[in-house]
């Protein structure tokens, strides 16, 4: 991953129904709607009811419209910024290979 | 309470009860045969189509007309893949549908069984939202929350898919345990302080402008529409999907805007210092090249789909709220506008833009004039479906809706095969009514099997061919945009589509391109009780004008042939 898609990037927060198909809808919204999705994590909560997810999303114009229409699926509870997170999150988990 | 015992198929014929499912389109096979066992004792009516898209425009064609969730039904495979095109085409038009599909058992999932696919997979990108039911028990919710999915909020599709060993598993349950059938939930009412800025804006505006979208018709705000037109004397363009919202023959339409509109609605979106858009979004047929859409206008944007707003123009205000709740509280806060001034000047630009077409007694059966004629002719109530290409667009442009919910038209997705089965759905949905579908002779080809249907049933659904014996609309493209290169647009032959009604046992009748009294012929056709087929040869190389060039901007439309572009 380069510095400037870091710079730019921002973390979603998704809380989300725990199923089989709420990973694909989610996934299948970014592939349709041509938005990027550089990362992804996703951990059981609640219980195992729900989940929540943490997407790596380039800083783009069209970052309100992909909250907006991520909000709008059946399975995603509530979706947010984390802006506390620092940018480069996403890489440290990956480990040290580069 | 005594508990009883259900199978899952037996209780999904009960929670379609409850939902008020009477008429169910569908086509059985072995995946879904639990089911169809299950309906043989269900006061539900079956509708057996000819194939599974067939199927989905019969639900699309009840949908469109009620404006509550229909259903369809399909086994697995093959079966699943054939509604995928109802289903999208449901979504681009926000149509409130529920899909059903058997699926192989459980224990097949994942090994290639015969007639398994990933319906769920196939469908996720076309649907509001989807199941897979792995558990008898969850129908109980999932039947109800998918009925409450398709019809609140934005309505859309939604697809259920029940693995055979679902529908055959036992259930006991007492009778309260059944759910509350699932519905329309209302949306949040639109705050004061929006509306309040809304009845600032348009007090401010000199030339309001109003762009009225299908959501207009799924609210059930038309009346409202039009008053707000009245009240504050703006003139209206119109989407596809709108039209009957507000009646043709109002000093306040000025018609459909768009790829197909007139100058007239170009020259008033250049000029307008204010755009109200109700229940649209801003798709690309209605705005041309978005950037230079009402380029000098403020936008006030209502929608109960706040994605929408934003995803093509920033609106200055934007009001996510279902448009009846927000037209009938405005109403109140708006003064009645005497200035006459911006509605005398869009009706004299309309006035100054009519359609081109040869007079009727020149050219009887030139489209626009065949449109204007049919108009005449049927009963003044009559629900009209299209299918896509030319034929679509003339009687876009030249008959004259009336009424919300009489057009019903492939819109978003623009599917070819659409209005046969869309006018079978209007007549069950509307048995009193009389169904008319203006067709291509292109696009009937693609649904013509949903004719059995029509003769099962003996609906009063008449089917108007404007057969050009070409692919109209790709070759008005062909011929504009691509040297007269007309690749794949002329039909070798045509078939007698009279005979091919007859041997449906339909009515068929052949106008004959030479016939002294063409439309006289026509009437009679439309005169006589139950479904035809009446087939009208059109000249091949009549043209939808005007026209804007794809990608281009709307004020760069062309109004006619010219030997540049010929
Ligand atoms: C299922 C489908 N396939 C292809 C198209 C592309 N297409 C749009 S209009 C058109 C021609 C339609 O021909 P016809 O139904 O005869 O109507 P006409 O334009 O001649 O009035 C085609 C092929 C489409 N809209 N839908």
């Amino acid at each position: 991953m380069t510095t400037t898609a870091i710079s730019q990037a921002h973390i979603l927060d998704l809380r989300v129904r725990n199923h089989p198909g709420v990973m694909s809808h989610v996934t299948g919204l970014f592939a349709r709607r041509a938005f990027n999705l550089e990362a992804i994590l996703c951990v059981p909560i609640a219980g195992g009811d729900e989940s929540r997810m943490l997407l790596l999303v380039h800083g783009t114009p069209k970052l309100e419209q992909i909250e907006r229409q991520l909000a709008k699926l059946h399975d995603v509870l509530s979706v947010r910024q984390r802006p506390d997170l620092p940018p480069d999150y996403f890489e440290r988990l990956g480990g040290t290979e580069k | 309470m005594a508990k009883k015992t259900y199978t899952g198929a037996t209780l999904l014929t009960t929670l379609l009860e409850r939902q008020g499912i009477r008429d169910l389109p569908g086509i059985p096979g072995g995946a879904i045969l639990p089911f169809y066992d299950a309906l043989h004792t269900s006061p539900i009516r079956h509708i057996l189509a000819r194939h599974e898209q067939g199927a989905g425009f019969i639900a699309h064609g009840m949908a469109r007309v009620t404006g509550r969730a229909a259903a369809c039904v399909a086994t697995s495979g093959p079966g699943a893949t054939n509604l995928l095109t109802a289903i999208a085409d449901a979504r681009l038009d926000s149509i409130p549908l529920v899909a059903i599909t058997g699926q192989v058992p459980q224990s097949l999932i994942g090994t290639d069984a015969f007639q398994e696919v990933d319906t769920y997979g196939l469908s996720v990108p076309i649907t509001k939202h989807n199941y897979l039911v792995r558990d008898v028990r969850d129908l109980l919710t999932v039947i109800p929350e998918a009925f409450t999915i398709a019809e609140s909020g934005r309505p859309g599709p939604v697809l259920i898919d029940i693995p055979k060993d679902v529908q055959n598993a036992a259930i006991e349950i007492d009778d309260d345990e059944l759910p509350a059938p699932g519905g329309c939930r209302p949306v949040p009412p639109a705050p004061d302080a929006d509306i309040d800025a809304l009845a600032r804006m348009i007090a401010s505006a000199q030339r309001p402008l109003i762009y009225l979208g299908g959501g207009i018709i799924t609210s059930g705000a038309s009346e409202l529409a039009h008053e707000l037109a009245r009240r504050i004397a703006a003139p209206a363009v119109s989407t596809l999907n709108a039209l009957g919202a507000i009646p043709a023959g109002s000093p306040h339409l000025m018609g459909m805007l768009g790829m197909h509109g007139t100058r007239a609605t170009h020259t008033l979106l250049d000029e307008c210092d204010l755009l109200l858009a109700i229940g649209a979004r801003f798709d690309d047929r209605a705005t041309g090249k978005a950037d230079e859409f009402c380029p000098h206008a403020a936008i006030a944007h209502i929608d109960i789909d706040r994605a929408e707003f934003g995803k093509i123009k920033r609106p200055s205000l934007s009001i996510e709220a279902d448009a009846a709740d927000v037209l009938g509280r405005l109403l109140p806060r708006l003064q009645q506008n005497t200035s006459r001034a911006w509605l005398d000047r869009a009706t004299a630009l309309r006035d100054a833009h009519p359609l081109r077409h040869p007079p009727r007694e020149a050219a009887p059966l030139h489209p626009v004039n065949l449109c204007r004629f049919l108009a005449e002719t049927l009963p003044s109530d009559t629900i009209m479906t299209t299918d896509v290409g030319q034929h679509q667009m003339w009687v876009a442009q030249a008959y004259p809706f009336r009424a919300p919910r009489t057009l019903l038209t492939s819109g978003g997705l623009g599917t070819m095969g659409f209005g046969l089965p869309a006018a079978i759905g209007a007549a069950f949905a509307a048995p009193d009514r009389r169904i008319a579908c203006v067709t291509g002779d292109g696009s009937l080809l693609m649904n013509i099997q949903e004719l059995a249907v029509l003769a099962d049933f003996n609906l009063p659904v008449a089917i108007i061919i404007f057969n050009n014996a070409n692919l109209g609309l790709v070759r008005q493209q062909q011929e504009l945009f691509y040297g007269r290169r007309y690749e794949a647009s002329i039909f070798e032959t045509t078939p007698d589509f009279a005979a091919l009604a007859r041997a449906f046992g339909i009515r068929g009748h052949s106008i004959a391109a030479d016939s002294a009294d063409p439309l006289a012929e026509i009437a009679g056709a439309l005169a006589l009780p139950g479904p035809c087929v009446i087939n009208i040869p059109i000249t091949s190389d009549e043209k939808v004008f005007p026209m804007v060039p794809p990608g281009a901007a709307n004020r760069q439309s062309i109004e006619q042939a010219t030997p540049a572009a010929a």
